[in-house]
């Protein structure tokens, strides 16, 4: 056990460092890693590197170079594009590859090209000096100095607002140094020229001095942040590094040392009391811790085989170099009072109890006794438990959980879950850091970065089953999980055609709750394959989901029809989709006649655009010559559209509305919007028999209706005499018992009585029993011998009075059937 | 009396669940806008709003006056104005212009409207374009079905039948999807589903869709109805367009039943007020008429008085015990009954006067004859003569309308002279109103037979034989044609009567027009819940023009109980008539269904007319 906390090295009072290694890298670097660009990832992400030779030294030079992404345990494919700058990798995992003119490259995990943005055009003038790729909490930004020495940055990539700082005054020459920070939400740039230090904000450049720096300070050669940007680090050329806040307010302390030209990343551990500054340099790595109250700092010297680069992590530095990718940071509190040589936490003893125990030692009572005593057991399985997780070898993760377990059994009422959760994280972690998958995560950067977005990257990765494995494992709930990489999963295979692809999704999927097709498809779009994602969309039940994103694509057609589909007509409306042929003539009839009007004649619909008018003729138009010119237009669309009825019909009312207007004028009344018969009605009324006679042959009003109309409106008048005269003018071509019946109406049985007599013989029963005359009404039927008519005189016989000819039917009825 | 219902007859849903539902969500929406506030109510909304929630419950949630929607400047005092509309434009203006006038009398309140079943994005629209959507918020009153009786939940949207089936306007479709998705979630799904017609289908699928949006929540749950079937009302026109001879459509008819009741006139109360009367299943003397033939009930209801009188009488000889108890229990009821009995003779004496004339009579005859197509040149002349004597515009239209679907559209010639007798008779303006009706289907014209065959010939010639044939079904379904007379044929809907038809014991759905017809939807659905499918009825389907548009939809479970499969839950979209319903109950009671009805809105020939026509501004 003592070699375990070999690699240890006491810095300061009580913290220890140590260096382990994660993996021997296997990549196949034909360069030395200081020719080349490289950037990795934080969270034990992917590492890029890219040769930078060729634009050097030779412009002209044939070699291509080849950018090279690989896992953190260590693709590839020919650069083509222009010159790069810088490369980064953005919270999202992909690569940003910031160009000479200032184009930003967006590569995906597997170099697959994702978009292409620019940092504006002063930049592409002025060509890119140099670039820095930053974490916000905004996602990732992009900082700029331009060969003017400006600095152009932007917060966020992936809703990219440019942002141009102001100029530092009297700076000629490239700043020596220069960093992006975060703070408060707001993104600055600090930079050196020489020994000034100049803090830009959006607004302003002020000037600014670190708290407490040690005069005699000539040019600051570099300047490092920590990961949550809350210190900075700054290195002059004296070999002198002052570390503080990174609002340079606070100095945490400085100190000497002998390096020249070194890089330096920052090293801490969250929530511990000290802070330390790993400073790189030719084939050295310092590794300076500071203490509080103490004006000097602790250098402690790894020696390094090899060129490293360094990655700051939030709890550590990833360092790698050619051949190997170690992993240097602080032992956590637990591990250390476990391992700590001679340690007697409580921690330290269950552990060795355990091992007595495996070793069937009586000792181990002892050991267990005397954390008993403390009442410490608790403490000490926590203890086992939390070194646990901060350990990377497998072994020592199983035997610090053993210890744990042993201690549990001799506790009443320990909570089993961070036991068990532990386990299961652990066993996700040593899964991830597999050498085949390479996602070194510690425990602390795990824990901060979630397991769904461990998900998403491992589903970038394309590492479908191991993602689904873990899910089930951890027993995620599908909507989170399973489903989750189910959908997102193929949309990503490239080279499979959209069709298959979004079949494929379908048959895997089916129904699965809480798989939204449309999320799906978003997402396919996101990756720039829209034919897919409208695939996709097809299998989206929800109509409602559907037309947004297609409108987004810019599918207005497919929307609509989508939108029309679902019979939702409103979903078109809301979402603005042309309104021309859902809702559009509800709304047009009420809201916009003229587009109405519009709409019918782009269309050549003439039928609507006569109706239209004729409509305008009654609601908008008051006089009457704006009344008959609607009505002509009416007439001429009737025309067009081939209905010559309505043409015609529309004619005579614009005759008959002149006329109307006419008589109005010479007689009086009202005769606006009446119906032809009721003219013609009005007229008689007001005893104008020539007058309604002229309209009635004008107007070609049949014989039929003309009889009628005389005939109602002379009964109206009582006028007996008139309809005698009228009556006898020429046969009826109504038949006679209309008269009957209308002077019955007005309880003139004396009239009627004229004209019963001069009913034909099919209806004159009928007319007979008008009158009330049954018994002649019986003589007639029995004379017609017409069963029908019997009857329906015998229905009319009431009473005594009738008797008579009841028997007198019932005789002729015996007799009729007798022959 | 006449056919108490049978004793297996299973028993039907609780319904009041929906108005409780509908109250509880008007009272929380009115609880968002808390303060006294005025509420201003569209008048097609207040008949029903009363069936939900009454003036005190209105008043307990702080509505302090209450306004109708009409097109003048409203005077309330109120800070906070709230108003309870339909989706409509012109409503939208009466808003905008009440917040407008504010604004220039620089008053500022709390405006709100609820849109009552939902809103629609047009609506929004306005407001925002009058410059007031700022000032107005905006919510929805899901009030979309309103249970009339134990067996009739109506939907109470009259401009639906106008809005879908002429000007092809589709929103409302997913109102009835969402008014079917909350029955399926309040009353468990639905195991059968049959439908005929173009918006049937549609509403059933967009219904499919919101189900599976929010699947779940009605799987697991037993079906209390068993089958479904919905139907488009322009696949039977027909039966709509008929005059309706059983009492409760003839006081349809005669007085206009709104919302489940009537306002009868001093014609009938034979006093000098009106009186408001609830038709409904409470209604005892109602309920045992409702479904009679006309013939039948004033011979019942003479004997139910005589009852009734027998009742009373038993008070004579009682003893002071007795007539205690006598008045105490049964004086109230037989009063009521009393009451309710007067009512109706009365009602029935005016629909006598009015019907039983000679005119009625010879009306229903031309009726009977177009139904059978015998006669069709004497029908063609008696309604001219309809014209011509300016009997009543609607009722004109009507038997034109039912001229043209019975013989498959006017003939030429017919067509011009009766549109222009029309014309002359009741006004120009229903030029548009004939245009309309062609566009639904309701008055059409012959295709003119021989330029067609000239076509075809000259067409068929350049083709085969085979083609030509398919040439022909296009020609012929170019046309939207009513092919009524064949469907007549083949689903039997002339009865053939020997002798008098009976009735007082009517045989078959045709008593509900005399004995003359049996309504055609009715006897569609009778087919398709006797087959279970549509199978067999092919040729129906392709004469209605529907062959692509009648589905069936079974699931393969078991749980529905014997009880809840005859439970049948028949959907009207575009309206159903008093006498559909009649008829359906009485095939429930021959069959041992029970029938529920969903309707868009109760209809009947000149509710449909009125929709069609083109009333002067």
């Amino acid at each position: 056990m003592d070699c375990y906390t070999a690699n240890w090295n006491p810095l300061g009072d009580s913290a220890f460092y140590r260096k382990y290694e994660l993996y021997s890298m296997d990549w196949d670097l034909k360069e030395e890693l200081r020719d080349c660009l490289v950037a990795a990832a934080p969270y034990g992400g992917p590492l890029v590197s890219l040769l930078r030779k060729p634009w050097r030294k030779e412009k002209a030079a044939s070699v291509t170079a080849v950018l090279e992404i690989y896992s953190a345990s260590a693709c590839l494919w020919p650069w083509k594009s222009g010159p790069v700058v810088s490369l980064g990798w953005s919270a999202e995992e992909e690569l940003l590859c910031v160009q000479e003119d200032g184009g930003v490259l967006v590569y995906g995990l597997h170099g697959d090209f994702r978009r292409h943005f620019s940092m504006g055009n002063e930049v592409l003038q002025n060509r890119v000096l140099d670039a820095r790729i930053f974490h916000t909490e905004f996602g990732s930004g992009v900082a700029i100095l331009t060969g003017a020495h400006r600095f152009t940055l932007s917060a966020n990539v992936s809703d990219l607002k440019l942002r141009r700082m102001p100029e530092v005054p009297g700076l000629q020459g490239a700043p020596t140094c220069w960093t992006a920070l975060c703070q408060d939400r707001v993104a600055h740039i600090l930079l050196a020229v020489g020994p000034d230090l100049y803090l830009l904000d959006q607004s302003a450049c002020s000037a600014v001095t670190p708290f407490g720096l040690a005069p005699g300070v000539s040019s600051f050669l570099q300047m490092a942040v920590s990961f949550t940007y809350r210190h900075l680090a700054l290195f002059t050329d004296t070999g002198y590094i002052w570390m503080g806040t990174a609002s340079l307010k606070e100095k945490l302390c400085e100190f000497n040392c002998n390096i020249r030209a070194p890089r330096s990343r920052w090293c801490s551990r969250p929530r511990s009391k000290e802070r330390a500054v790993v400073v790189a340099w030719e084939r050295r790595l310092m590794v300076g811790v500071m203490r509080p109250r103490a004006s000097s700092i602790l250098g402690g010297l790894f020696v390094l085989d090899e060129d490293s680069y360094l990655v700051p992590e939030l709890d550590g530095v990833r360092i790698f170099s050619r051949s190997t990718h170690e992993f240097l940071h602080e032992v956590p509190v637990a591990s250390e009072e476990i391992f700590k040589i001679a340690s007697m936490a409580p921690g330290a003893l269950l552990l060795e109890a355990q091992k007595e125990y495996e070793k069937e030692s009586q000792k181990a009572d002892e050991y267990l006794r005397e954390i008993q005593e403390l009442g410490q057991l608790t403490q000490a399985v926590q203890q086992c438990i939390e070194a646990a997780g901060h350990e990377h070898r497998p072994d020592m993760q199983k035997s610090l959980l053993r210890a744990a377990s042993f201690g549990k059994c001799f506790l009443d009422r320990f909570p089993p879950d961070s036991f068990v959760r532990m386990c299961q994280d652990l066993r996700v972690l040593n899964a991830i850091r597999d050498y085949h998958i390479g996602i070194p995560l510690t425990y602390s950067q795990y824990k901060q970065l979630t397991i769904q977005v461990l998900l998403d990257r491992l589903v970038l990765r394309r590492l479908y089953p191991l993602a689904i494995q873990i899910c089930e494992y951890l027993r995620l709930p599908e909507v989170q999980g399973v489903s989750r990489i189910l959908a997102h999963g193929p949309v990503q295979q490239k080279d499979v055609s959209d069709e298959d692809v979004a079949r494929a999704i379908n048959q895997k999927l089916g129904d699965t709750p809480g798989v939204s097709y449309s999320d799906i498809a978003a997402r396919a779009y996101g990756c720039g394959r829209t034919e897919l994602a409208i695939k996709l969309l097809e299998y989206e039940p929800r109509s409602g989901e559907q037309v947004p994103l297609l409108l987004k694509m810019k599918r207005s057609k497919l929307a609509l029809s989508k939108a029309i589909e679902s019979g939702d007509t409103d979903l078109g409306d809301v979402h603005g989709v042309a309104f021309v042929p859902t809702g559009a003539p509800w709304f047009c009839k009420h809201q916009e006649l003229e587009t109405l009007k519009d709409l019918y004649n782009q269309d050549d619909n003439h039928q609507e655009l006569g109706s239209f008018h004729i409509r305008a003729s009654y609601a908008a138009e008051e006089r009457i010559e704006g009344r008959v010119a609607a009505l002509q237009t009416a007439a001429d669309a009737f025309y067009k559209a081939k209905n010559e009825f309505a043409a015609k019909a529309t004619e005579d009312q614009m005759r008959l509305l002149r006329l109307q207007r006419r008589l109005e004028d010479e007689l009086g009344g009202r005769f606006l919007d009446l119906s032809l018969h009721d003219t013609v009605t009005t007229l008689i009324l007001g005893g104008h028999n020539k007058r309604a006679e002229q309209l009635a042959r004008d107007f070609r009003i049949p014989d039929k209706r003309l009889w009628w109309l005389k005939l109602t409106a002379l009964a109206d008048l009582e006028d007996w005499e008139e309809l005698e005269k009228f009556s006898k003018s020429k046969k009826s071509p109504i038949g006679y018992l209309p008269f009957v019946e209308i002077c019955m109406k007005q309880h003139n049985k004396y009239e009627a009585k004229k004209y019963a007599s001069r009913v034909g013989p099919e209806q004159k029963v009928k007319a007979l029993l008008l009158v009330g005359d049954v018994a002649q009404a019986a003589d007639v039927a029995i004379e017609h011998r017409n069963e029908a008519e019997l009857s329906l005189v015998l229905s009319h016989c009431t009473g005594a009075t009738d008797g008579a000819t009841a028997d007198k039917i019932q005789r002729a009825r015996a007799q009729a059937q007798k022959k | 009396m006449a056919f108490p219902h049978r004793l297996d007859a299973p028993e039907l849903p609780d319904f009041s669940m929906l108005k409780r539902l509908a109250r509880d969500q008007l009272i929380y929406l009115l609880e968002q806008l808390p303060g006294k506030k005025d509420l201003f109510i569209e008048a097609d909304l207040m008949s029903p709003l009363d069936r939900i929630a009454n003036v005190s419950i209105l008043k307990q949630h702080e509505v302090d006056k209450l306004y109708k929607v009409e097109n003048k400047p409203a005077v309330s005092s109120s800070e906070q104005l709230c108003f309870l509309v339909r989706p409509r434009i012109k409503n939208m203006r009466y808003v905008a212009s009440l917040v407008n006038a504010d604004k220039l009398a620089g008053r500022t309140r709390k405006y709100k409207v609820i849109f009552s079943p939902q809103k629609f994005h047009a609506c929004e629209m306005v407001l925002e374009e009058e410059g007031v959507y700022g000032d107005v918020s905006c919510d929805e009153w899901a009030f979309s079905l309103l249970p009339l009786d134990v067996d009739l939940l109506s939907m109470e949207l009259p401009e639906f039948f106008r809005d879908y089936f002429l000007e092809g306007d589709q929103r409302w479709i997913n109102t009835v999807a969402q008014a079917l998705h909350l029955l399926s979630t309040l009353y468990g799904p639905f195991p059968n589903c049959y439908g005929i017609g173009r918006c049937a289908k549609m509403s059933y699928e967009l219904w499919r869709t919101l189900e599976e949006e929010e699947d779940g929540e009605t799987k697991g749950r037993r079906p209390e109805i068993g089958h479904i079937f919905l139907l488009d009302r322009d696949v039977d026109f027909v039966t709509a367009l008929c005059s309706q001879v059983v009492y409760e459509g003839l006081v349809d008819d005669t007085f206009r039943i709104k919302c489940g009741s009537v306002d009868f006139g001093p014609e009938v109360t034979s006093s000098d007020r009106s009186l408001k009367v609830l038709l409904n299943a409470e209604d005892k003397v109602f309920n045992e008429i409702r479904n009679e033939h006309f013939s039948n009930v004033f011979g019942f209801l003479s004997q139910k008085a005589r009852n009734l009188q027998a009742q009373y009488d038993r008070r004579r000889g009682m003893d002071i015990k007795q007539m205690k108890n006598f008045v105490s229990q049964e004086l109230k009821g037989l009063k009521q009954e009393h009451r309710l009995l007067s009512v109706h003779i009365g009602a029935c004496e005016s629909i006598m006067k009015k019907k039983t004339k000679q005119d009625f009579q010879e009306l229903i005859k031309t009726e009977h004859a177009l139904l059978e197509g015998f006669n069709i040149r004497e029908s063609t002349s008696y309604i001219e003569e309809h014209i011509d004597r300016q009997v009543s515009p609607i009722e004109s239209l009507r038997l034109m309308c039912l001229l043209s679907i019975t013989e498959n559209g006017l003939i030429p010639k017919d067509y011009r002279s009766l549109k222009t007798q029309y014309l002359q008779s009741y006004g120009p303006e229903h030029l548009l109103t004939f245009s309309n009706l062609r566009r639904a289907g309701l008055l059409t014209e012959q295709a003119p037979g021989d330029t067609l065959t000239a076509m075809e010939s000259k067409v068929s010639k350049l083709v085969t034989d085979k083609a030509a044939g398919k040439i022909t079904d296009a020609f012929s379904s170019l046309a939207k044609r009513s092919n009524f007379r064949a469907i007549s044929k083949k689903l039997n809907l002339i009865p053939r009567v020997d002798g008098e038809y009976d009735l007082k014991v009517p045989r078959d759905m045709a008593y509900v027009f005399s004995g003359a017809y049996v309504p055609l939807s009715c006897r569609v659905i009778e087919q398709v819940l006797e087959r279970r499918s549509w199978q067999g009825l092919d040729e129906v389907l392709r004469l209605l023009n529907c062959s692509e548009l009648a589905f069936t939809d079974m699931t393969k479970e078991d749980k529905a109980s014997s009880e809840s499969l005859r439970l049948i839950l028949v959907v009207f979209l575009g309206g159903c008539t008093f006498s559909e319903i009649s008829a359906l109950r009485f095939l429930g009671r021959e069959k041992g269904y029970r029938f529920i009805f969903l309707t868009t809105a109760v209809t009947n020939s000149a509710r449909l007319m009125e929709a069609m026509s083109e009333v002067k501004a």
